[in-house]
């Protein structure tokens, strides 16, 4: 196992009196893919917003590479509300907004595909490109940084070739299949240049058989961008494929984690997924 | 198309609008109302380009283009009516002693008009952007109509004249230098809408989420975006002053914010080519109905409506007519090409064809 790359201590998420995550703590681990699974409402998509900065956890800390990323603690009237682990409580605030958390090499993708819709295939990646630009405002609206601009497209025109999506460069991102919409939601997170891959739910709304491609594709760009992927699923033959690690949420506590093949025979898992029978 | 016809086209129509220019310019007298048309379809319209980089290319729905508009409007009649007429401007209460004594030259006053209306808008935009849609326009809105009421406020009629408004402001002494000045202010937002910031805001516009996502710190953006076109603004404001000669704070009531609306609206949100042709339009458009303003006989029938006002009435029709046929705008998001232009030809001949009997080659 090579070093942290993600890890979350002890989070809490509440919204008002209810508890969304519960003293959740997990870690990724660098060259893994680890997944996080669970029932609807889970939990799951809360726990992945507080490492990309949409939402601050109500308590409890995020480091990225060992660094100290997001941390909070119960304040206000929050501090009656809370339900978590009194002894759990983190002393520091860390803020974070997405743009920042994105900076650092965390690139995402979302659960309802968000793309630049009016814009083209070759604008969306570009425009991933534009955090890493130098020249200030100035030099950039006079065109005087043509030589940061060239770089831009060339490595934005190089991703989209590697992705085989060249061939809609100038298409409208809104016009293409569902599914190579999925493709270049991930190429232009890729396009930030990012260490760790997130991923919500990539196989939502997709067949057998593209989810079978997808697992591959997103196998292939882990070795490609030397990444690590945090992803949440509900497609159990994508997760039991291709994870490391699989962390199991329900109602917001972790039921379980450990290697693929533990999860599937874990009664815990089982019976989250399936329910208890009465009386049994 | 090739390049080069593209370019050899832009040549012609270059060539033929500054033809056009010089006529015009050579035979002042006789064309002073066609060339007053032209110069306030100008300056509409590089306030129109400015909104659109707020509302149609960021994304932000703002409506204090009427404030911004006055603040350069008036520094730049503050600045420029020659000093010895100033006492004969300010006849009731006198102008303050300092600000009697400067005057500046016609373009560093313009500038200083659009940085003045910048730094207003960097200050009022810190706690407005939070805000999002209907709500950033009502609060811009509101900050417009408060800056119109400090100017109109008696309490500074040593400064501004209060309602008394401001007289003898120098008007442009040909019809080049307003058209100069207003072609340079598009060409810059225009560099600026095709650069990686123009990107970015477009970004924001698409989908604020995941424009953040992709490491667009979004409220620095918005501010720039604002204050950008909160600059082109005011200096479209201080073009209108010098336009016009005299101004008043009524010139700048928010009926004027819904003309800019109206132009950026009527020629496509998030293009520019759009709202200049917005412009020309609804400012020419107002003038060309004048006949309705005026009674008509046919024969010894006297045609009822044709009066006073009729003019505006007519004129809204028209506009509805068009935001029915065209429900994003005459241009859409698109841009003016000369393909654009070949096609849109092609399709009118074709549609008469169809009419006719033809067969439809497809699109």
């Amino acid at each position: 196992m090579g070093n942290n790359v993600l890890r979350l201590e002890h989070c809490t998420m509440q919204f008002g009196g209810v508890v969304a995550v519960d003293n959740f703590s997990m870690e990724v681990n660098e060259h893994e893919i680890v997944a996080l699974i669970g029932p609807n409402g889970a939990g799951k998509t809360t726990a992945f917003n507080f490492v990309t900065g949409v939402y601050e956890p109500t308590n409890g800390k995020v480091f990225f590479h060992d660094e100290l990323m997001v941390a909070n603690h119960p304040a206000g009237k929050m501090k009656k509300l809370y339900k978590g682990d009194p002894d759990q409580i983190c002393e520091k605030i860390v803020r974070k907004t997405p743009d920042q958390i994105t900076k650092l090499g965390i690139a995402r993708t979302f659960q309802n595909i968000r793309l630049f819709k009016a814009l083209t295939v070759f604008e969306n990646v570009l425009i991933a490109k534009h955090m890493h630009a130098k020249s200030g405002l100035l030099k950039t609206a006079m065109h005087l940084n043509y030589r940061e601009e060239i770089q831009m497209r060339k490595e934005a025109m190089e991703l989209l070739e590697m992705q085989n999506l060249a061939a809609y460069r100038n298409d409208i991102a809104s016009s293409l299949p569902y599914g190579q919409q999925r493709h270049l939601e991930i190429a232009r997170a890729l396009a930030t240049n990012p260490t760790l891959l997130l991923l919500d739910e990539p196989a939502a709304g997709m067949n057998p058989q593209e989810t079978d491609e997808l697992a591959a594709f997103i196998k292939k760009t882990k070795e490609d961008f030397n990444l690590t992927v945090f992803l949440i699923e509900h497609h159990m033959d994508l997760v039991m494929g291709i994870s490391d690690r699989i962390y199991v949420l329900d109602f917001g506590k972790m039921i379980a984690h450990g290697l693929p093949a533990d999860i599937q025979n874990n009664d815990r898992v089982i019976q989250a997924y399936l329910g208890v029978e009465e009386n049994a | 198309m090739k390049k080069s016809t593209k370019t050899l086209f832009n040549i012609i129509a270059v060539s033929i609008i500054l033809a056009i220019l010089i006529f015009l310019e050579m035979n002042k007298r006789k064309f002073s109302y066609d060339i007053s048309i032209i110069e306030r379809s100008m300056i509409y319209a590089v306030a129109a380009v400015a909104m659109n980089l707020t509302n149609g290319f960021t994304g932000l729905f703002s409506l204090g283009q009427a404030g911004f508009m006055a603040i350069g409007a008036y520094t730049v009649a503050l600045l420029t009516i020659p000093v010895e007429a100033r006492a004969g401007v300010f006849y009731v209460t006198g102008m303050n002693e300092f600000l009697s004594k400067i005057e500046l030259p016609f373009i560093p006053a313009l500038l200083l008009g659009g940085l003045f209306a910048a730094i207003l808008a960097g200050l009022i935009g810190i706690p407005v952007l939070r805000l999002k849609s209907d709500y950033l326009a009502i609060a811009t809105l509101g900050f417009s109509e408060i800056i119109r009421s400090i100017i109109a406020s008696p309490q500074l009629n040593m400064i501004t004249n209060g309602s008394y408004g401001l007289k003898k402001i120098p008007r442009f002494s040909s019809i080049f230098v307003p058209i100069a000045l207003c072609c340079l202010c598009i060409l810059i937002i225009v560099l600026l809408i095709n650069s990686s910031y123009g990107r970015a805001f477009k970004a924001i516009r698409e989908d604020e989420t995941a424009a953040e996502a992709m490491g667009i710190n979004l409220f620095k953006h918005k501010l720039t975006s604002f204050m950008i076109s909160s600059f082109f603004t005011g200096v479209a404001g201080g073009l209108l002053a010098s336009y016009m000669g005299t101004i008043d704070s009524g010139t700048f009531k928010i009926t004027l914010t819904y003309d800019i609306l109206l132009i950026v609206v009527l020629g496509g949100m998030g293009s520019v080519t759009g709202s200049i042709l917005g412009s020309f339009l609804v400012t020419a458009g107002r003038e060309w109905l004048r006949f309705f303003d005026q009674p008509l006989k046919v024969g010894n029938w006297q045609v009822p409506l044709f009066r006073t006002g009729f003019r505006m009435v007519v004129f809204s029709v028209l506009l509805m007519v068009v935001v029915l046929f065209y429900s994003k705008g005459l241009m859409g998001s698109k841009e003016f090409s000369w393909e654009g232009l070949v096609r849109f030809f092609k399709n009118l001949f074709t549609r008469k064809q169809k009419l006719n009997g033809g067969v439809s080659n497809g699109k």
